[in-house]
């Protein structure tokens, strides 16, 4: 039993220390920001995530105290990940407003809320089925 | 067994801290650097666990906790400091 348990363990550590090195040659090899950001943001939570699983089954499983703290601080990182890769992307967005260019049609009237504004609330429905142009 | 795989979990780790460093220093643009910090705290993060778990104790979540909270505070803070010119309105 401690043998499986052992087991289980070192290959949480070794998929998260995994992980972690993707996410972070994935931030090294990638062309520019925007693709860049997908590495930290999904692979390198991910790797964190199998580190803190392994050593809550550490401590629960072969030190036998229950420890709540992984999982404090794995909701955090889950949690946290995806605000500050949408705060990093929207201030790339300003940094570049050349991209503006690129960016596709919202395919309502208003376009990205993040160069347009808050689009007005008044027959806010109608406007916001209507197609663009 | 799980001697080898804390070894291995440190290698790899550092390894990409590593990176993230080459990021951080060579990064283009400036949120090139805010990110590869981000994820150096991440990293950082995941080798304090590694240790806590070789040295059998509890005590450094409460160090992962503040890190975690520490990484996230700060990015949104340059982040809203390029967005708006101010971090606090």
């Amino acid at each position: 039993m401690t043998f499986v348990l052992e087991v289980l363990i070192s290959a949480l550590i070794v998929l998260g220390g995994i992980f972690a090195l993707v996410g972070s040659v994935g931030l090294v090899k990638l062309p520019d920001l925007l693709t860049r950001l997908h590495g930290p943001t999904k692979a390198t939570t991910l790797g964190v995530g199998g580190a803190l699983a392994g050593s809550m089954l550490f401590f629960f499983g072969i030190e036998g105290t229950l420890s709540i703290h992984e999982v404090l601080i794995s909701v955090f990182l889950f949690l946290t990940a995806p605000i500050s890769a949408h705060f990093i992307a929207k201030a790339h967005l300003h940094e570049h407003v050349a991209l503006r260019a690129d960016l596709p049609p919202t395919g309502r009237e208003h376009g990205w809320s993040t160069f347009d504004g808050v689009p007005e609330s008044s027959d806010g429905e109608q406007a916001e089925h209507a197609p663009r142009g | 067994m799980i001697e080898h795989a804390l070894t291995f979990g440190y290698v790899a780790v550092s390894i990409a801290v590593l990176l993230n460093l080459w990021r951080l220093l060579r990064g283009p643009s400036l949120m090139d650097r805010v990110l590869a910090v981000d994820t150096m705290v991440i990293n950082v993060i995941a080798l304090i666990i590694l240790f806590g778990i070789q040295q059998r104790t509890t005590v450094f979540f409460e160090a992962a906790l503040l890190f975690a909270m520490f990484g996230f505070i700060s990015t949104v803070a340059y982040c809203r400091f390029i967005l708006r010119g101010d971090v606090i309105e």
